[in-house]
């Protein structure tokens, strides 16, 4: 594989370097993160799995969630933010030193978590585990991404900034304020430090974070790709553009006060678990306003449905989406969550929103953008993207129905009562009847990562077809 | 009955950020629908849309070329 790259103006054509770095990177990590995600849902079925300390689920498990949210969709965020942020502002991106910084300082990051996770270096705060020395590498990797962000858009040569580019510039401004305060700590040594804040305010701020990942890393900066790539796929601009502006302020404002739902029954006090609970159920309105005005963009489109599976993976991306958005406010009403808490069903709803709507609106993307970073017309195979499309649906639907069944099943178990007063059910009983539901689960999760690997397979032979690869001139005005 | 400025508790408070908000998205929907900012948001809505027609002109011009 020869790949020469023509000699070019910097400032006439687009990167596309870094797009094609990150789109790569999408594919490896997405593979990696699924399949130490396979692992984990091994060694919950056939606990003999577990080889110590290592290869231990507790090691694993950080390593998992951080492989595939942080790598996979950070990787994936990159790439499609840099190149929807120039080709809708018409303009190369800025600060050529920080786009190579942000590339290889993100990799960076990534290979120091799969290095300290396994070895137990952990802060212990669910999805900012990772120890002080590689936080401030975040943060910086975090702020030059903005500066390139932010710089790119300056160059723009229309008055409007395109409402994806809102999104994804909301998700980097507001994922570098939730780094910086939750990871505030006092370093010991260099591998051991205590959190900044103490007890119960340790937990909510944990938690601004915890959910605001979910909102900014995992929805807004999803949205952003859908804004761009569901109109381009479906061949038509945004529904309404009018309710993408009213969904992007009424999103944003909404999601930073759910938080407190993670906290349910705890020591935290009673009115901040009902605003969690109450702003999480108005959250509903913004997150269904989005998933129809993408939807609604395939009005009078929906025969492309029957041909482009590109299409297909974005559009069921949104259902997942909608579906996902509803579970979770039900889930944060407090006699709802009094049933579902710690039990399967709140990892059945993680995977509805992190394969059904962050991979699969990734794969989409990344099957839209690959050919048109290596100069091809398409991908290698259309029919194995539809195979592709095929499996991950499957494998979504096994995984989240298992885990419904296994999550109410635990919940009604652990709360039934004997007349006297005394448990009905030991807990380890309720391990016995979730045992098929983990078998289910992992049957899912192999058939997932099996159609991650045919992505890879597809991405490599359209790669290789490459023969030469030139960035696209930028668009001049008209 | 407003108890003034120096008796606010933080019911007051309450009802002041349910009011606050519910002026800010009313705002936010006055401005994205009001009829005067309509062909600001076409255009901004065919955006993704720019590079293609910059392609199509690109090869109706060699097409032209090809038939001189």
């Amino acid at each position: 594989m020869s790949l020469s790259t023509a000699a070019t103006d910097a400032t006439t054509t687009y990167n596309y370097t870094v797009v094609r770095q990150f789109s790569i990177m999408t594919v490896v990590w997405g593979f990696i993160g699924m399949l130490v995600g396979v692992i984990l849902a091994a060694q919950m079925a056939f606990p003999e799995l577990n080889f110590g300390p290592y290869f231990h689920f507790g090691r694993l498990r950080p390593l998992h969630t951080n492989a595939v949210i942080f790598a996979f969709g950070g990787s994936a965020l990159m790439a499609t933010s840099f190149y929807v942020v120039q080709r809708t502002c018409q303009a190369r991106l800025a600060f050529e030193p920080l786009v190579k910084f942000v590339f290889w300082g993100w990799q960076a990051v990534i290979v120091a978590a799969v290095i300290t996770l396994p070895l137990g270096l952990t802060s212990a705060k669910e999805y900012a585990e990772l120890e002080w020395p590689i936080d401030i590498l975040i943060a910086l990797v975090w702020l030059s991404y903005l500066a390139v962000f932010v710089g790119t858009i300056m160059r723009r040569k229309m008055p409007h900034i395109y409402v994806g580019n809102w999104f994804y510039l909301a998700f980097i401004i507001t994922v570098a304020v939730l780094h910086v305060v939750n990871s505030a700590a006092m370093p010991v040594t260099l591998f051991k430090s205590y959190s900044a804040y103490a007890g119960t305010t340790d937990a909510m701020i944990q938690w601004w974070y915890g959910h605001n990942a979910v909102g900014f890393f995992l929805t807004a900066g999803f949205l952003g790709m859908m804004y761009y790539y569901v109109p381009k796929q479906a061949e038509r601009p945004i529904y309404s553009y009018r309710l993408s502006i009213v969904h992007f302020w009424a999103l944003i404002s909404v999601y930073m006060w759910a938080g407190g739902h993670h906290l349910h029954y705890t020591s935290l006090p009673d009115w901040a678990q009902n605003l969690g609970m109450v702003m999480s159920l108005v959250l509903l309105a913004p997150s269904w306003g989005g998933m129809i005005n993408g939807m609604m963009t395939m009005s009078g489109a929906w025969h492309k449905l029957r041909t482009d599976p590109i299409l297909r993976f974005l559009v069921v991306s949104l259902s997942f989406y909608g579906m996902a958005t509803f579970e979770g406010p039900m889930m944060s009403i407090k006699t709802v969550n009094a049933l579902s808490h710690n039990t399967d069903w709140t990892i059945g709803h993680v995977h509805a929103g992190a394969l059904g709507w962050v991979a699969m609106i990734s794969f989409g993307a990344i099957y839209h953008t690959i050919p048109r970073i290596y100069g091809q017309i398409n991908m290698y195979s259309i029919p194995l993207i539809n195979l592709h499309f095929w499996l991950a649906t499957i494998g979504t639907v096994l995984y989240i129905a298992a885990m419904w069944v296994n999550g109410i099943a635990q919940g009604l178990m652990w709360r039934a009562v004997n007349t006297d007063g005394s448990l009905m059910y030991s807990f380890i009983q309720s391990v016995e009847v979730s045992w098929p539901g983990y078998i289910v689960r992992l049957i899912g999760g192999i058939i997932f990562l099996v159609g991650m690997g045919l992505m890879a397979y597809n991405v490599w032979m359209t790669i290789r077809n490459a023969k030469s690869v030139t960035d696209a001139p930028v668009t001049q005005p008209a | 009955m407003f108890r003034g400025a120096n008796n606010m508790d933080i019911s007051d408070l309450r009802a002041l950020a349910t009011v606050t908000t519910v002026i800010a998205f009313t705002g936010v929907v006055w401005w994205a629908y009001s009829s005067k900012r309509k062909s600001r948001f076409d255009e901004a809505a065919n955006l993704p849309f720019a590079d293609d027609e910059q392609h199509e002109k690109t090869s109706q011009d060699q097409e032209k070329k090809d038939h001189e």
